[in-house]
């Protein structure tokens, strides 16, 4: 470690102003931050310390993943086995998974970080870690079989046009990594839904074996066909078809008691998503016109990606509310709006990534009315206090 | 009146108004009018190009004849009088198009009939028109259309090639071969949104090359 430390330090004058490499400073500046703490300390007022800092918040985020990732990665692999009726070990399902999804996590951090680098050098700014997160969210969200560059397509889109624009890191509107979603589901919808792209193999149809349809359980539900549904338990563990990092509940549970515990994740927005979707999902239950409706509300929890978009997308510290009591409302509409889209919206069989968008864009509103609500009643309070000094 | 003797026909001035609207003082990126119908039309080359034509046509024409009777519109009626002469021309370019290029007139359906609510020439009369003499004002006609239909036509480019992968009706990505590596049209760039995104976008580009549309 002194080593390296004696190495960075001797390099630093290069990149300092004036230097050599004065031009690549945010580089140097991102690699030194990312290994040592940075050096920078303020000389002047009291701040308040705190190591959490935004490298922090990430890594936090990056192992609250690491769960929904593994499981991803095994599920790959056994989605594909069972699709050509082979018998497969688990580490044989991990294997398979893993070089699947290894380029798709490469293209997305590549492309990701190309751009926020030229950006940052064009602009002069640091480069800071908020892509490290999005770059790991993206291939979460994406069918096995996306081709590669459509990926990269789509990062550079949310990248651009859902960050860079708005002047990069912390000022999105919406969130970057579903953005990259929307793109590819809006531009190539033949490759984001459908029965054919959840398992690697099935679209070129090799050797699968009969009666395996590769259908999610949100596409079933769309067809009528509710009675096909694998078991609840299925798909709580999450051994069904799906996007790469969505289907498992369980592991989706971990990474949001991590996020809790930890307090970067807000717990109130991840309540209140599950009870949007419960009272929509009761209230469907109560008119319950087809068999869809008739779906248990639980089963809408396990299905598809709500879980995920509960705990990763809602509470994104940046596009969602940040007043305490906005948060509610912010999370509540979520799961309300998801559920409504998935089950009274034929042309859309998941309506999580459009509920969180369309939330996303109205949580400033929200924080402007509850501060305003807020200004008002205190200075009610304030009133008759002054009114009392007056006299 | 001294100074009487003849402006010539192609003066300076008359150059800026016929060159402003192209770039720094475009209808579409810079006045931000006009822009439902480029959102609209501009999804094929073809339609676009008929439609900044006829917008050419309308503005430049309504402008001219806005010009020579400014004098004796009151100007508490002047809206009506000038929404009439935009009307009626629009309806001779409307029929017009039904007459010679049948399908591209089916394809524009509504949005000719839309030139008369498009914000560029009520906004041309009542800034220029009104206050200035039929040559300059037609000049600048063609100056607004012809920066307007620039947009169109860069916009429809983009949206035709990368949407339905052809220019001009001519497919040549298929002719490339360039599916064969696995390339795909883009479903997004067919929707309205992206339209919008793109306008963007050269807004963008244009302000980063001219630096005194910026603004503070």
């Amino acid at each position: 470690m002194n080593s390296l430390r004696n190495k960075i330090d001797k390099l630093k004058p290069h990149f300092s102003e004036g230097g050599k490499f004065a031009k690549l400073r945010s580089v140097f500046e991102g690699f030194e931050s990312f290994m040592f703490v940075p050096d920078k300390v303020t000389h002047t007022g009291s701040h308040i310390r705190d190591s959490i800092d935004l490298k922090r918040t990430m890594t936090v985020v990056i192992i609250a993943l690491v769960p929904a990732l593994l499981f991803g990665v095994f599920n790959a692999g056994l989605q594909h086995f069972r699709s050509i009726g082979a018998d497969a070990t688990v580490l044989r399902c991990f294997g398979f998974g893993f070089l699947k999804l290894l380029p798709l996590i490469i293209v997305s951090y590549v492309t990701g970080l190309g751009i926020e680098f030229i950006a940052a050098q064009i602009r002069g700014h640091e480069i800071n870690e908020g892509f490290l997160v999005t770059g790991l969210l993206i291939p979460l969200i994406m069918p096995i079989d996306v081709p590669l560059w459509m990926l990269a397509l789509a990062t550079a889109f949310a990248v651009i046009l859902g960050k860079e624009v708005f002047g990069g890191t912390g000022m999105n509107i919406f969130n970057p990594a579903l953005l990259a979603r929307a793109f590819l589901f809006f531009s190539y919808p033949g490759w984001m839904t459908g029965d054919q792209v959840w398992t690697e193999g099935l679209r070129n149809g090799k050797n699968i074996i009969d009666g395996f349809s590769g259908a999610t359980p949100l596409s079933l539900c769309a067809a009528g066909e509710t009675a096909k549904l694998p078991s609840f338990m299925d798909m709580f563990t999450g051994t069904i078809p799906g996007s790469i990092g969505e289907t498992s509940v369980i592991a989706i549970l971990l990474g949001a008691l991590i996020l809790i515990i930890t307090g970067i994740g807000s717990w109130k927005i991840i309540v209140s998503v599950f009870a949007g979707g419960l009272a929509m999902g009761l209230f469907l239950n109560a008119v319950s016109v087809n068999a869809y409706m008739e779906l248990p509300f639980y089963y809408h929890f396990v299905m598809g990606g709500f879980a995920f978009g509960a705990v990763f997308m809602a509470t994104d510290p940046v596009t969602g509310a940040q007043t305490e009591k906005g948060k509610w409302i912010y999370g509540f509409l979520i799961g309300f709006l998801s559920i409504l889209l998935r089950v009274l919206n034929p042309a859309y069989p998941e309506g999580m990534m459009l509920a969180i968008l369309l939330m996303n864009l109205f949580a400033p509103l929200i924080d402007y009315f509850i501060i305003g609500s807020s200004i008002k009643r205190r200075l009610k309070r304030a009133k008759p206090a002054l009114n009392l000094h007056a006299k | 009146m001294s100074n009487m003797e003849k402006e010539p026909m192609f003066s300076m001035k008359n150059i800026k108004t016929l060159t402003g609207p192209l770039n720094k003082n475009n209808p579409i990126t810079v006045q931000v009018l006009g822009i439902c119908s480029a959102l609209a039309v501009t999804v094929k080359l073809k339609p676009a190009i008929v439609m900044a034509l006829s917008v050419t046509i309308v503005v430049a024409v309504s402008n001219l004849v806005i010009a020579a009777m400014r004098k004796y519109i009151p100007d508490r009626i002047r809206i009506i009088v000038q929404l009439v002469v935009i009307a009626t021309l629009v309806i001779l370019v409307d029929q017009f198009l039904k007459a010679y290029v049948f399908d591209v007139s089916k394809q524009l359906s509504v949005f000719v009939g839309l030139i008369i609510t498009n914000c560029i020439i009520m906004g041309r009369l009542e800034a220029f028109a009104m206050a200035n003499k039929p040559w300059p004002s037609f000049i600048d006609g063609l100056g607004n259309g012809g920066g307007y239909g620039i947009i169109l036509i860069v916009v429809a480019f983009i949206r035709e090639l990368l949407g339905s992968g052809t220019i001009y009706g001519y497919p040549v990505i298929e002719k490339l071969g360039i599916y064969k590596t696995g390339y795909e049209n883009n479903g997004m760039v067919i929707l309205p949104p992206m339209a919008l995104i793109l306008i963007g976008l050269i807004i963008w580009f244009q302000r980063s090359r001219n630096k005194e549309l910026i603004e503070k």
